[in-house]
């Protein structure tokens, strides 16, 4: 099945084609990523039909396109849900009881980290540092970052997302 | 005079609602200092720059005008890259710098990139900080539409072009070289160095990378003067310093201080002490890639060559009697990194604390360079076997050891950053890895 990039989409690539100097004019390869991100957003995941898309709109080889995909850990090959939780472990998080907290979501949402409820709701990731260590614990969600939370605040904080998501789509 | 406590440099506009729009920017004096700068000579301004003693504040610690001045003389495309890629693990300024006042982060980028005539610049910014593309993607469009940015800025005949580009998840996006191959639309690899980017940088012209913290220092030079920058600083660093301080301190924060401030008095003076009444243990003065202080070495200030040298704090060693050796016998003892100041108390179980950072490292090796990828590989799998306590009678050696046939010999620093800190934890804790394997024995 091929997929095609709504009309938005294809503004916003054709846009960013004019904002990178690259020698020749030919500005086409520094907007792989946000392309990738925009695919993300209207196909849910970046399936190889995803990956043609974007290679066939800035006229790169695929072998190319795909080398970027699997390279940044945001890009998901595999559908996934909705709202994305990102809960930090790294060492700040850690100190303050970060793995106690991604337990606490892991025995909310009924999943393992790296996995995805299946109502297609939440998609639970055990992340990095999130650059927000003097508020560790700390997990980031969208445009939300959830801070300082201990393990009883987590079924708070799923049904807050339950109300009200905040699928990463939002940014791009 | 050095800065007192409470000077504020970047951190002016924290807690201030008013600097969330261009208009609360100007009515808080911003965009005024690029009215003067634009009337400078470019070279004016790298040496006002160079006087303040303005250190990068991304890592390295390297002189900002001399960076500069590395831009060869006539060169004709010339860019400059904000790296807000911040994923240090014990670091949370650039992005607090970045959500309170992104119009003095622009403002700084056009004033240097008016230093080095460069015209097409980019603000690198992590894939994660979705709350902060959008805030910051928002204050340059504010800045376009106010004619800051553009063909012709305010009229005087520069042009300034400024665009966002968002990462996608990778540390090692941080990475200079990596961060403009990323750029380029690129896996985000490391490049071999020299050449440096500011010969041979993005798209193949010079170009500077620096830091978000180091390039919001830029309007205060320009306004006050690099004399006044550097007579707040100490030493050869000019200036104040945003550390995070974070781990087990009663009141974690980001804070802007003075360079000269000493470890004991942030974590006791500034942060009410460790919590819960215990005594500290370790701190990691700036970043996970930093060797750590024991409790006998927090008299030593956050200043930038006080950490490389200063006599107070023992050297990493590679094995008793064996001094890591950072070339021509220089000893490392350890840097201030990136700002994030970690500290951990006396109960804090310090091999677990250490594979929780090898096992970031051994995910981020970009796998370009064999001992970077097996190395950190390996130091994730013996240190985690240590901590959960299987380890074997050997282990302490054959870390040290990976750790020694890592450093100096990979591409980019990545594999150093890995490699310091295992050592530095092995010389001033061995005892609690000692633990670990005795427990096992018995
Ligand atoms: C593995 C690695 C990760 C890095 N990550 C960052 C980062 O997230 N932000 C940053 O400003 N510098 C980072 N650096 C340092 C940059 O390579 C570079 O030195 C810095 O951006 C230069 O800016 P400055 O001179 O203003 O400090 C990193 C370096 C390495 C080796
Ligand atoms: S040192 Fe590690 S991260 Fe750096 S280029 Fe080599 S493999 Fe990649
Ligand atoms: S260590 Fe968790 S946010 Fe930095």
């Amino acid at each position: 099945m091929s997929l095609e990039f709504s009309a938005d989409a294809q503004k916003k690539i054709a846009a960013l084609c004019e904002r990178y100097a690259v020698p020749g004019g030919q500005g086409k390869q520094p907007v792989v990523m946000a392309a990738l991100h925009l695919a993300q957003k209207e196909h849910g995941h970046l399936s190889d039909d995803a990956l043609k898309l974007v290679a066939k709109t800035l006229a790169l080889p695929y072998a190319h396109v795909y080398g970027v995909a699997t390279f940044y850990t945001m890009y998901r090959r595999e559908p996934a849900g909705k709202t994305t939780i990102r809960m930090c472990t790294n060492i700040s998080c850690m100190l303050r009881r970060g793995y106690e907290v991604l337990e606490a979501f892991e025995k909310t949402l009924g999943i393992k980290r790296g996995k995805s409820t299946a109502d297609g709701q939440f998609h639970l990731v055990e992340e990095e540092c999130i650059a927000a260590c003097a508020n560790a614990p700390c997990a980031v969600v969208g445009t939300e970052y959830y801070l300082d939370i201990t393990p009883d605040k987590v079924p708070q904080i799923i049904e807050e997302l339950r109300k009200k998501p905040h699928p990463e789509s939002e940014v791009v | 005079m050095p800065a007192p406590l409470g000077t504020r440099i970047v951190a002016a506009r924290f807690g201030d609602e008013r600097a969330k729009t261009i208009a609360g920017y100007e009515a808080t004096g911003g965009y005024s200092t690029l009215k003067k700068a634009l009337a400078m000579r470019p070279a004016d301004i790298t040496n006002e720059v160079k006087t303040s003693n303005l250190r990068g504040r991304g890592g390295a610690g390297f002189s900002t005008g001399v960076k500069w001045g590395f831009v060869p003389a006539g060169s004709k495309t010339v860019h400059l890259v904000c790296n807000a890629d911040e994923s240090e693990p014990g670091t949370c300024k650039d992005r607090e710098l970045i959500y309170w006042d992104p119009h003095l982060l622009i403002e700084g980028m056009i004033v240097s990139a008016h230093a080095l005539g460069a015209i097409h610049n980019y603000i690198y910014i992590r894939g994660e900080m979705m709350r902060e593309v959008v805030v910051l993607q928002k204050a340059v469009d504010e800045a376009y539409q106010k004619g800051y940015l553009g063909k012709n800025i305010l009229g005087t005949g520069v042009e300034c072009q400024l665009t966002v580009h968002r990462g996608a998840g990778a540390y090692i996006c941080g990475e200079e070289t990596a961060l403009l191959n990323s750029l380029e639309g690129e896996r985000g690899q490391p490049r071999l160095k020299p050449p440096f980017p500011a010969v041979k940088g993005l798209f193949g012209n010079p170009t500077i990378v620096n830091n978000v913290e180091t390039l919001m220092n830029v309007p205060a030079i320009i306004d006050k003067g690099g004399k006044w920058f550097n007579d707040l600083g100490m030493g050869r660093s000019g200036g104040t310093r945003m550390l995070c301080v974070s781990g087990h301190v009663e009141k974690p924060g980001v804070f802007e201080l003075p360079m000269g401030i000493t470890f004991n008095e942030i974590i006791n003076d500034v942060c009410g002490g460790v919590w819960k009444g215990r005594k500290v243990k370790a701190v990691i003065p700036g970043g996970v890639s930093m060797p750590p202080l024991d409790a006998g070495e927090l008299d030593v200030p956050c200043e930038f060559d006080a950490l490389q040298t200063d006599e107070r704090i023992k050297p990493v060693m590679v094995r008793e009697g064996q001094q890591f050796d950072l070339g021509g016998g220089r000893a490392l003892r350890t840097m201030a990194g990136s700002g994030g100041v970690v500290v951990m108390d006396d109960t804090t179980d310090i091999p677990k604390a250490v594979w929780r950072i090898m096992k970031f490292f051994a995910h981020e090796s970009c796998g370009q360079c064999t001992p970077c990828r097996e190395g950190t590989g390996w130091l994730e799998k013996v240190s985690r076997r240590v901590a959960d306590g299987t380890g074997k009678p050997d282990d302490i050696d054959l870390l040290a050891s990976i750790s020694h046939g890592i450093a100096g010999n990979t591409i980019c620093a990545l594999g150093d950053a890995a490699a310091w800190p295992m050592l530095g934890f092995l010389t001033k804790f061995r005892a609690d890895f000692e633990a670990k394997l005795r427990k096992r024995a018995a």
